[in-house]
């Protein structure tokens, strides 16, 4: 690495706290919850200590934080917070106000489950919940993936071309609490000319050019509007590729919508997202090892769904195992990436058996023998000549 | 549908819905949506202001026009509504306190 980047031992809600310092935020707003608090924390002692010049707003709910946070970017200001869970569950509402007003926050979300029952461990739960929120969702699988995205989603976000929130998700505690060695930028300039702050690009609350944001859309104006957010949402995609691209020319670290791991030569792969993704890698090798040819292939960037990129990752398989770490209860298969999957093999006219397992709820461990399991038990199915219509539940007690 | 005035493409608004014009409501009249709309017995009304006061939009303007009433009385002003605001709420005709405001339904 060249001389821009100091590597340090960081935790990924660290690694967040570095990208919004990296990237100048103006405003943070943002409560306390397990597993996000560090992101907060950290944050907290760069301001206090002359790191970061920013206006740290102190709530007293999440709903309140992204709501600071909507006023915040409303007037142009660069704009972080994070949360988890029920966080994210009481910011709901303020999450499609945030998309609709087009206002280019960037959030981390220390992926974690939900309650009832509590539990403060990870899955995708919280994260999936907020599919239709007009959101740009990012799932990272390493602390480096998570600074770094978190820089290219203000690249993102703000560009007049998409002008939508975005959310860089990653494992609640596996990923939030466990250090990995990260390449953190010694100076933010060069982060800067990366993503320059640019407050004029967009519609703003001015004192000497007021406008109003907010209003009401009457049934005559409101589909437009809506529509409008569709559109964005689809230019996204190619502003996101663009943006990982030029962070690969200038930094040296690129990672695709989606990224595969020994799928040359197989029939089978396995694609999961978030920390999981290490484990199933690992597996793969054992069962390399083993003389089982299984490929791994993560999904990195969830809205915009990255049909094209997947398409091209799974055409060739027989086989595909999606290892899904939330539940859309009730739904046709209740994995909710397996159910995208599963509508664009049917409109890319792909045979590829598809096969759902439902793995780590409430941070179960997945260790990499549950990946051979799985294997083994998929490897059964297809002798059977069996697809199931269900989603499998891996490890559930009887 | 022919009959509706055609309105812009998704392409051409604000997007977020933001209003870019201040005070643009001024063009926009309200008033539509009236089932009842009072009106002021210019004879009756004492000029008490209470009405005046009291509209919630507000859509009773003091008019600078001399009025002399059946009886002989001369008034330096007179109070008008303006029903391209007035949202037919009936406040005024509820608190004018000689019953100087009738109410009658509109009729399109």
């Amino acid at each position: 690495m060249s001389d821009l980047w100091i590597r340090i031992p960081l935790t990924s809600n660290y690694a967040a706290a570095y990208a919004a310092k990296d990237v100048d935020v103006d405003v943070v707003a943002a409560y306390p919850i397990t597993p996000q608090t560090p992101v907060v924390e950290r944050i907290a002692e760069f301001i206090a200590n002359g790191e970061l010049d920013a206006e740290m707003i102190h709530v007293e709910s999440e709903h309140s934080a992204l709501s600071a946070c909507i006023g915040a970017s409303a007037t142009g200001a660069r704009v972080f917070t994070a949360t988890s869970a029920q966080g994210l569950e009481l910011m709901h509402e303020m999450l499609f106000i945030a998309s609709g007003l087009r206002l280019p926050i960037v959030m981390a979300i220390a992926a974690r489950a939900l309650s009832a029952p509590i539990n403060i461990w990870c899955d995708y739960s919280d994260l999936m919940a907020t599919r239709d929120s007009s959101w740009i969702t990012v799932i990272a699988s390493s602390a480096q993936e998570v600074y770094d995205s978190i820089i290219q989603m203000y690249r993102v976000a703000e560009d007049p071309e998409v002008l939508l929130p975005a959310m860089v998700a990653y494992d609640g505690f596996i990923m939030s609490h466990t250090y990995e060695p990260v390449y953190v930028a010694k100076d933010r300039a060069p982060i800067l000319e990366y993503v320059p702050k640019n407050f004029k690009n967009r519609y703003r609350l001015d004192p000497d050019n007021p406008i109003t944001m907010g209003a009401i859309a009457d049934p005559n104006w409101y589909y437009e509007f809506k529509y409008q957010q569709v559109v964005a949402m689809r230019k996204a995609y190619e502003v996101v590729k663009k943006a990982d691209e030029e962070f690969g020319k200038r930094f040296g670290r690129s990672y695709g919508f989606v990224e595969t791991y020994k799928v040359e030569d197989v029939d089978i792969a396995l694609l999961t997202y978030g920390g999981l993704y290490g484990t199933v890698q690992e597996a793969v090798d054992i069962l390399r090892e083993k003389g089982v040819k299984v490929g791994a292939i993560k999904l990195r960037v969830f809205r915009p769904f990255p049909y094209n990129e997947l398409f091209n990752a799974i055409k060739n398989l027989k086989h595909l195992v999606v290892l899904d770490r939330a539940i859309t209860f009730g739904g046709v298969i209740e994995g909710p990436v397996a159910l995208e999957i599963a509508t664009l093999l049917k409109f890319k006219s792909l045979d590829t058996n598809l096969y759902n397992y439902i793995v780590g709820i409430g941070q179960r461990t997945v260790t990499e023998s549950d990946i051979i399991g799985i294997v083994d038990h998929v490897s059964k199915l297809i002798e059977k000549n069996v697809v199931p219509m269900e989603s499998i539940y891996w490890g559930v007690r009887e | 549908m022919s009959f509706e005035k055609k309105l812009p493409s998704w392409k051409s608004i604000p997007i977020g819905g933001a209003i870019l014009k201040p005070g643009n409501f001024a063009e926009r009249p309200t008033g539509d949506w009236r089932v009842f709309r009072p009106i002021i017995n210019q004879d009756k009304c004492l000029r008490c202001l209470i009405c005046w006061a009291i509209c919630p939009e507000p859509a009773i303007y003091i008019i600078d026009k001399p009025y002399r009433t059946s009886s002989g009385r001369e008034w330096k002003f007179t109070l008008e509504i303006d029903y391209n605001y007035c949202k037919g709420c009936g406040l005024c005709v509820e608190e004018c306190p000689v019953k100087a405001i009738d109410f009658v339904e509109e009729v399109k």
